[in-house]
């Protein structure tokens, strides 16, 4: 039995992209060259900014976007499932291990359905259950575990505030038992007060069912508070990746270092000043050669030789892993 | 001295299907030329309705009482209903930038159109003047490629240098306010760095006086001289940010900072503020905070008090509910 639930090798996916029917047909890289191992038990983090490829590389785990070179493989129990390979059979196998949590609690829930079927909607489509009593006694005991009064269940959602839809959300998620959550920027659209709420939640329900998550969030403070392992990523690449102690503690690449400065301190007196990078990511559709950072690197050479550098991970120490052109840069 | 931006006695209330709501119950700020305010709260709190009374945008169901005022120049603009009086207010003497960006420029019509049009309704300039000023403006906000831009539409510009040219044209007119409505939640962070320190340059350029909203304390810390704390419709804490946020009083404020994850103590726990604000429709009486608060008593003596703010130290505002509460 492997320790990993997910071992992600040499990931690249891309999309077909026609400026207009005249055009020629571009491959967009959104997603280069990833290896990573999520541990079971783990929360895995993965942060960077919009446009770095989190989601996509959270959609391609769940078998949700075509992968185009490399592998996905999830190891269940007793069984392996090669996303690569997976045919429509397995597929709904692997569905019922692999959930989503979606970002925005208002879109992600039909107003036209009660709580109770919204719940109970994975369980039936997924022919977990056998008869309503079942049915109905699975999606009973979820929404307790979720903190939902079994009162809530036969209302709609409209009637519901942002934390309590994404409570709602999540109980969906978890009904038929996954192992494996990928939660894409869940508390983003949640004011502070309840973002605390639903982090504390996700972790108990860790605890309780023995879930993995992958955590994918542009805030770094929330993946510092709530992750073991986190890797940051920019433009398809992911350009360190540490357990999280270690990485908030020692960054070590230049992009990781100006996201941390970047976080307005609560402290008025700290006026320490951001490491303010120039310009914005830019588009993956013709993306930097070599290091994809250096157009915005305060540490780039003025000779360009971070052109010729190719990308890749180095572990700097154990289990901290930086890439190449970042681990002497500085 | 005479402030720059005086707000006596507001409310505001929505006439609704469901009855009248309460949006906004008896707010009172000052605003010096070349200071920050800034408002924080969750959403619901009234922080956008506060600053859109200011220039009058809340929508036609809107009843502000007949006490309130808000005084800028000697006027109270509140009792303006002429299409000239506006005029002078929108974009006149205030200007507001809004949260998203896409969401405020014309999809249809080319960033400079809409950047000339608006100065030639408020300055006596010609178009080529206008033109001018607006890529100047551009790029003192640091678009590069200013007069490219300027015939683009707004698609065309990312996020951030789209936020940048609403910025430029907030500013274009000269206004001596500006309210800045959360105008960098809807950045990366690292564009939520470059768009702060270009309104702090801005600011202290222009001395204008700015109002920014927001729900984010950190941003508040670092770009606000005072802080007015709100929730549901009240201010219930208010001073200069230092003391505020180093020694928050009301039990509202102290759960926001306690609810925010410190990026400097991993071990420290996230603790929620218990339950949801409550709708405006069944706004608790008494101290708005109590349905949520740790301190509120079981008799529920807290009904009975009635809201204000009293001075507990030079310059440090809190609501009188909040001042013995948590003291045992």
């Amino acid at each position: 039995m492997s320790e990993n639930i997910v071992s992600v090798n040499n990931l690249s996916v891309s999309f077909d992209y026609q400026e207009n029917f005249l055009s020629k047909k571009q491959k967009i890289k959104a997603v280069n060259n990833i290896n990573i191992k999520i541990k079971k038990g783990s929360f895995f983090g993965l942060v960077g900014e919009s446009g770095s490829g989190k989601t996509t590389l959270g959609r391609a785990i769940l078998g949700a976007n075509k992968i185009s070179t490399g592998n996905v493989i999830f190891h269940d129990d007793d069984r392996d499932f090669d996303l690569t390979t997976i045919n429509s059979k397995e597929m709904k196998e692997y569905r019922k291990k692999a959930q989503l949590i979606f970002q925005d609690p208002y879109a992600a829930l039909s107003p036209r359905m009660t709580v109770r079927d919204i719940i109970a909607e994975p369980l039936e489509v997924m022919k977990i259950t056998n008869s309503r009593e079942e049915t109905d006694e699975r999606v009973r005991d979820i929404a307790a575990k979720c903190r939902l009064n079994l009162e809530h269940l036969r209302r709609f959602p409209h009637a519901f505030s942002g934390g309590q839809r994404q409570r709602i959300s999540i109980a969906r998620a978890l009904v038929s038992n996954p192992k494996f959550i990928v939660a894409d920027e869940s508390v983003a659209a949640l004011d502070v007060s309840i973002q605390a709420d639903i982090l504390n939640l996700l972790k108990q329900l860790q605890n309780e069912l023995n879930l993995t998550y992958l955590f994918i969030s542009h805030d770094l403070s929330v993946v510092a508070h709530v992750c073991d392992i986190v890797a940051v990523m920019y433009l398809g690449h992911i350009v360190e990746m540490a357990p999280s102690r270690e990485l908030f503690r020692n960054p070590r690449h230049p992009y990781t270092k100006a996201l941390l400065s970047s976080i307005p301190s609560i402290d008025p007196e700290n006026k320490s000043k951001a490491i303010e990078l120039e310009g914005e990511i830019p588009s993956a559709m013709n993306p930097p050669s070599g290091c994809v950072f250096r157009t915005r690197c305060p540490h780039a050479s003025p000779d360009g030789k971070e052109g010729n550098i190719e990308m890749g991970l180095e572990e700097v120490e154990p289990d901290h892993w930086v890439d190449r052109c970042g681990v002497s840069c500085g | 001295m005479t402030h720059l931006l005086e707000i006596n006695n507001l409310d505001v209330k929505f006439d609704t299907d469901e009855g009248r709501i309460t949006a906004i119950d008896n707010v009172s700020l000052t605003l010096d030329q070349g200071k920050v305010l800034g408002i924080v709260g969750e959403s619901g709190s009234g922080k956008s309705v506060t600053a859109k009374s200011i220039m009058q945008l809340n929508p036609g169901n809107t009843i502000y009482n007949d006490n309130a005022e808000i005084i800028i120049d000697d006027e109270n603009v509140l009792k303006f209903t002429s299409k000239n009086d506006l005029k002078k207010i929108r974009g006149g003497k205030v200007s507001m930038i809004f949260q998203e960006p896409m969401a405020s420029f014309a999809p249809a019509i080319k960033i400079g159109y809409q950047m000339v049009e608006q100065l030639m309704i408020h300055k006596p300039m010609d178009k080529k003047e206008a033109k001018n000023i607006s890529i100047d403006m551009l790029n003192r906000v640091g678009i590069a490629d200013a007069e490219k831009r300027f015939n683009q539409y707004a698609f065309e510009l990312s996020g951030g240098m789209r936020q940048r040219a609403m910025i430029a044209m907030a500013l274009s007119t000269m206004p001596k306010l500006l309210l800045a409505d959360e105008p960098t939640t809807a950045l990366d962070v690292t564009i939520q760095a470059q768009v702060i320190n270009l309104m702090k340059d801005i600011i202290k350029e222009y001395n204008m006086g700015v109002i920014f909203i927001t729900h984010d304390l950190g941003v508040i810390a670092q770009v606000a001289d005072d802080v007015a704390v709100m929730y549901l419709g009240s201010v219930v804490e208010q001073g200069p940010v230092n003391e505020i946020l180093k020694n928050p009083m009301h039990p509202y404020t102290k759960g926001l900072i306690n609810a925010l994850p410190d990026i400097n103590n991993l071990d420290a726990a996230l603790t929620p503020i218990p339950g949801n604000i409550p709708s405006p429709l069944d706004r608790p009486s008494g101290c708005v905070f109590r349905t949520r608060c740790p301190h509120a008593s079981k008799e529920g003596k807290e009904e009975n008090i009635e809201m204000g703010l009293v001075e507990i130290k030079p310059g440090h505002w809190l609501d009188k509910c909040g001042v013995d509460c948590g003291k045992t």
